[in-house]
């Protein structure tokens, strides 16, 4: 059968592509949802990926006593969270690493990119990037612990950690969405999403000052292209995780054969399902003040018990 | 053919240390490395010639130890530890061949290297209790010597007094477990102890575990008992402490599988839950630490005290699933364990070397000072970044794969439906959550304030690149990183007949044959190899787009720092700095040590002269536990010092009334 | 019960259907130059010596009413990540090596916006005692935006110049 590893690198292709341009509408979408509520007019949905077009054709410029560690990060992002993608069943039930799409696999690769752009920051031999490394590792450290696991009380109840088997397992079980384990895992889950994507209360995107920064901080030195691939590289890691997000809970439309009527169908639920949930994300962002840092230890452990109540549910309540 | 390997293996090691300390001083060094290279390859050959044909080699002799003799049987599991201290030990042999420091080129250092390197080789071959002893103590003892090389510096004594102590304790309790098991078993071998346990009450069962246990996990490192080694470990020199976290804390954990699952039969249910609750406490306590310490060693030393905490976790769930009849979930949890040890060695080895290096080049070990050594040390620096990704579990290399079956057992083990078990699994679960984390901060602590940015000293920024033998002896350590991190799947063979031997009977394969790793009977599986040529292809299709988009080469200026006139290197966060705000969130279990020391002018007590701030965090296990009982012990020494006066008189009185008492006891 | 911090949360998602505040702002004058930074563009700014009666004008212009992020100009924090400066104030002395520094930071192609009088020379400091002597890279800005302080609509028309839109 030459046509099906055909057909599956062809979705593949199609999901890549979806998710480096889906990644920043979706940045977008949440910068206009919060320019809304301001009671703003808010720049196009579309403006992240101009901003990217324009960011690529700039100079390149290293700071003086930086390694080679500097222009590496970009690309290990990149490939990270390129490769994340192509193990996810975003579009189809059927990805293209199929034989290695492991949900922990994901998890890691994303911890992959974070520890890139947290030794970029290092390099660069400034207090900003020090004082960010230092907060996104910190943060990490506390938010690691919740997203491994949460996706192991997943994992417990499909009996299995692959991603498209636990989709598989959920279409086949609708019943599952409404049970207890899986209400506390996807509360965990949006915590952890907020602290991953650096979203508030957790992270200000949009903030000037340099003392309130965490992510902004470790790439205060980055110019040009090497800017686009990191800005692609963290808005490609939101798409990720909100169509997980989605597909995990609420698999409903995903492509379970590569014919193209479903693939399209695929493709158009994903994005709506993403846009819906984004649209929720900014809607809260808007409605919250940012923490303060050492407040933000308390809400991820809060993910950590609710992560360890839901694998305890999901022991005791089983069959 | 293997036998004579083994025995050619040892007894070229005990050459090498003949010639360490024999010959003049230009020729002991290379010619004790070269011996105990060809040593290490030999153990090896054996070692893999014992796991691939799944035998056991027996060996025998009469004369060389008297009253008991020498018995020496080198099974899978045995092999799988000869084989990782093999690897080790050749590397640090090439690395201690261009090691400059001079206290390492004394004959006594140059002799006992070799010495020390040929006992952790014939711990795991021991087969009798008199061969076990013996290795283990020529293990303490010349480990110990080895780190009173560095006698002239205070804490060099203070650390060997504590390991000295401690492993004697430990060896003291070891050797009482194997008395009560063996007391009637009518002879000394590990087969006569194995056909006689069956026989002992469960109470001296237990007890005998309990001691085992208690010995092995001191030297294990497994919390409260690890106290010796964040003091121990920094202070060897390099390729010492390398051996001390790369090989001999591994033959703890070998003491503790092959007393409780191969000599004890397996045991009870909460001898298994014990070594799962020490796991837990190690890997979170290890970790925290290690997070929080700005000494490079220390740190090192503390992330050894969690990887064998993982590892306890994963050798106690193999054996309570064991307990629990379930032979496949045990075999692969066992896997799991041993997996994570090859690994730990290789990667724990390779950053030892390199902080030896790094000590030796910069004179300094305190991350606070050091910086820009990317630059200075590229091969070093390079190297030690390897190992740091792969301890860090990230893909692809071997830390995340050995990771993967650690959670995997875990998973699996879930569904063995036992309420202990799956509890014990459950602190498992979240110990390794909260280690992966705070590992990640720790290492990109250690390597990012140490290798990158700009030197924070002068003394840093003179440190050079070292010598081409210890970049060699890193990069042996580095290659396995990588190698078994791409295809894991060729060496689990190899562990699972390793953990079928450990576990008795013949349990069913626990994974698929294959270079990635499948478990058996289910979904879950993860192909490093295709991972690691999706990830080389995108980093090489992203930097092909960048240059394609903008030719010009990269335009070097100064650092952006908000356009002050004046920037140095002193503004670069530092290690304390980094930790910090973790160390806020675990406040109350590291308690920092904290001192401000102010002092005034002469002319007016408002007005500062100087502010000297000193802040230390000490092991909280060593403050709150250790402490009280060595005040105790003294105030107890004192009190009977009361009875030492000095009176000859009343030294002879006690003389005589000791006689009178026995008399009267005898008649 | 409807409590009155409940009526605060709910504001927001009021007004995010509700039509926004942001005034129409009439087509730029002339034709559309072609411009090097279409559809986004992101500046710097530095205050360089000024009343701040500028920098209330420029948080004006990217407030709700005047709303000039609609044209695909931003504020950023970091000038590596900019396409040049916008800076207020007259040049003194000690922000001289700075105004310098920043410039030096951003990467090529980049402007420089020089918003106010005070900016482009003349204001009421101009040969004040703290001033430079020399304006550096105000002497030849690439966007000038006249005013004492230039309302928010002249400082957004400039923008729009900037982006195209």
């Amino acid at each position: 059968m030459s046509a099906a590893p055909l057909a599956t690198a062809g979705v593949s292709v199609l999901q890549l592509g979806a998710v480096m341009t889906g990644g920043p509408l979706l940045y977008g979408l949440m910068a206009k949802v919060r320019a809304r509520a301001e009671g703003r007019a808010g720049a196009p949905i579309r403006q992240p990926l101009l901003d990217l077009r324009k960011l690529a054709g700039k100079e390149r410029i290293h700071a003086g006593n930086s390694s080679a560690v500097l222009p590496l990060a970009p690309l290990v992002l990149i490939a990270a969270t390129a490769a994340a993608v192509a193990i996810a069943p975003l579009i189809s039930t059927r990805p293209a690493l199929g034989t290695t799409a492991d949900a922990f696999v994901v998890v890691f690769l994303l911890l992959l990119g974070s520890v890139a752009v947290a030794l970029a920051g290092l390099d660069a031999g400034t207090a900003f990037g020090g004082m960010g490394a230092s907060r996104a590792m910190t943060i990490g450290a506390l938010a690691e612990p919740a997203l491994l696991v949460a996706v192991l009380a997943l994992s417990i109840q499909a009996g299995s950690s692959n991603l498209p088997h636990i989709v598989l397992a959920t279409l086949a079980h609708p019943q599952w969405v409404a049970s207890p384990e899986r209400v506390l895992a996807l509360f965990a889950l949006v915590i952890v999403v907020f602290a991953e994507a650096g979203r508030i209360p957790v992270d200000n995107p949009s903030t000037h000052l340099e003392l309130t920064m965490i992510h902004e901080a470790m790439v205060l030195e980055y110019a040009g292209p090497e800017l686009a691939l990191i800005t692609l590289g963290e808005q490609m890691r939101l798409g990720l995780l909100l169509a997980l997000v989605a597909n995990l809970f609420f698999p409903w439309g995903i492509a379970a054969a590569a014919s193209v009527p479903r693939v399209v169908l695929g493709l158009a639920v994903l994005a709506a399902k993403t846009a819906a949930i984004a649209g929720g994300v900014a809607v809260l962002e808007v409605s919250m003040a940012k923490l303060r840092l050492f407040r933000i230890p308390e809400i991820l452990s809060a993910a950590f018990v609710l992560a360890i109540l839901a694998v305890v549910t999901g022991l005791v309540v089983t069959p | 053919m293997s036998a004579t390997l083994l025995v050619g293996g040892l007894g070229l090691g005990a050459a090498g240390a003949l010639a360490g300390a024999a010959l003049p001083a230009r020729a002991r060094v290379p010619a004790a490395a070269v011996l105990t290279a060809a040593a290490c390859v030999a153990s090896f050959a054996a070692a893999a010639g014992v796991l691939v044909s799944g035998g056991t080699i027996r060996v025998h002799s009469a004369e060389i130890l008297p009253l008991t003799g020498v018995t020496l049987s080198l099974d899978p599991l045995g092999a799988v530890f000869v084989i990782t201290t093999a690897v080790v030990g050749a590397a640090v042999s090439c690395y201690a061949a261009g090691y400059p420091a001079r206290s390492m080129k004394s004959r006594a250092a140059a002799g006992l290297l070799p010495m020390f390197i040929t006992s952790l080789l014939l711990v795991p071959a021991a087969a009798s209790i008199a061969t076990f002893m013996a290795a283990w103590e020529l293990m303490a003892l010349s480990s110990l010597l080895l780190l009173l090389t560095g006698h002239r510096r205070p804490e060099a004594r203070d650390a060997a007094q504590w390991y000295a102590v401690m492993t004697h304790a430990g060896a003291a309790a070891i050797l009482l477990a194997f008395v009560l098991m063996g007391a009637h078993a009518g002879g000394q071998s590990f087969d006569a102890i194995r056909a006689y346990a069956s026989g002992l009450s469960p109470a001296v069962r237990s007890l005998a575990f309990v001691l085992a246990l208690a010995g092995f996990a001191s030297k294990a490192g497994a919390v409260p008992l690890h106290v010796w080694l964040p003091r121990a470990h920094p202070e060897a020199p390099g390729p010492v402490s390398a051996l001390m976290s790369g090989a001999m804390v591994n033959l703890g954990i070998y003491g503790i599988v092959r007393t409780g699952d191969g000599l004890l039969g397996g045991g009870e249910l909460w001898w298994w839950l014990t070594v799962v609750a020490l796991g837990v406490a190690s890997a979170l306590f290890g970790a925290l630490h290690a997070a929080a310490s700005s000494d490079l060693k220390r740190l090192l030393a503390y992330s050894t005290v969690d990887n064998m905490g993982l590892v306890l976790i994963g050798v106690g769930a193999s054996g309570a699933l064991a307990v629990g009849g379930h032979a496949a979930l045990a075999a692969l949890a066992m896997v799991a364990a041993l997996f994570q040890v090859m690994n730990h060695s290789a990667f724990k080895g390779c950053l030892f070397l390199g902080a030896g290096s790094v000590q030796h080049a910069a004179g300094t070990r305190d991350l606070d000072c050091l910086g820009g050594l990317l630059r200075q040390l590229p091969a070093t620096a390079a190297l030690f970044g390897i190992a740091a990704l792969s301890i860090c579990a990230l893909p692809p290399f071997s830390g995340f794969a050995s990771e993967w079956l650690l959670l995997q057992g875990f998973l699996r083990g879930f569904s063995a439906h036992s309420a202990a078990t799956a509890t014990a699994l459950l602190a498992g679960v979240a110990a390794l959550a909260l280690t992966g984390g705070l590992t990640a901060a720790a290492f990109v602590k250690a390597f990012g304030i140490g290798f990158l940015g700009q030197p924070r000293t002068p003394a840093a920024a003179a440190a050079g690149e070292a010598a081409p033998a210890m970049v060699a002896g890193m990069a042996l350590l580095a290659v396995p990183c990588v190698v078994l991190g791409v295809i894991p799947g060729t060496v689990m063979p190899l562990l699972a007949r390793a953990a079928g031997t450990a576990l008795g009977g013949a349990p069913p394969d626990p994974l698929r044959a294959g270079s990635g790793l499948a478990i058996a009977g289910s979904s879950d599986v993860v192909q490093p190899a295709l991972l690691t040529a999706v990830l080389i292809a995108g980093l090489v299709l992203a930097w092909a787009l960048v240059r394609v988009r903008v030719r010009a080469r990269a335009r070097r200026t100064e650092a952006w720092g908000c356009g002050r006139e004046l920037q140095t290197a002193r503004m670069q966060y530092t290690a304390t700095s980094f930790a910090e705000p973790l160390q806020r969130v675990f406040d109350d279990v590291l308690r920092p040590d904290r001192d401000l020391d102010v002092s005034h002018l002469a002319e007016s007590r408002y007005f500062e002269d100087a502010l000297r701030y000193h802040s230390r965090i000490d092991d909280a296990v060593e403050r709150g536990w250790y402490r009280p009982l060595i005040g105790l012990a003294s105030r107890w020494g004192e009190v009977a010092r009361r009875a030492q006066n000095g009176s000859m008189h009343r030294y002879l009185g006690y003389g005589f009334a000791a006689l009178v008492v026995l008399l009267v006891v005898l008649a | 019960m409807i409590t009155s911090s409940t009526v605060q949360w709910l504001r927001p998602l009021r007004s995010l259907f509700a039509r926004p505040v942001t005034e129409r702002l009439p087509p730029s004058p002339g034709p559309r130059p072609a411009t090097r930074f279409p559809g986004s563009v992101q500046l710097r700014h530095v205050d360089a010596g000024s009343c701040n009666g500028c920098e209330l004008e420029i948080a004006s212009a990217f407030g709700p009413v005047y709303d000039a992020e609609r044209f695909g100009a931003r504020l950023v924090a970091s000038p590596r990540h900019a396409d040049g400066i916008l800076v207020t104030g007259v040049v003194t002395r000690n922000m001289a090596v700075p105004l310098d520094k920043t410039l030096d930071a951003v990467p090529a192609p980049k402007v420089v916006v020089a918003c106010g009088d005070c900016a482009l020379g003349g204001g009421p400091f101009a040969g004040g005692y703290g001033v430079a002597d020399s304006a550096g890279p105000l002497a030849r800005p690439d966007v000038a935006i006249p005013g004492c302080p230039p309302g928010p609509v002249a400082i957004t028309q400039a923008l729009r110049a900037l982006t195209g839109r």
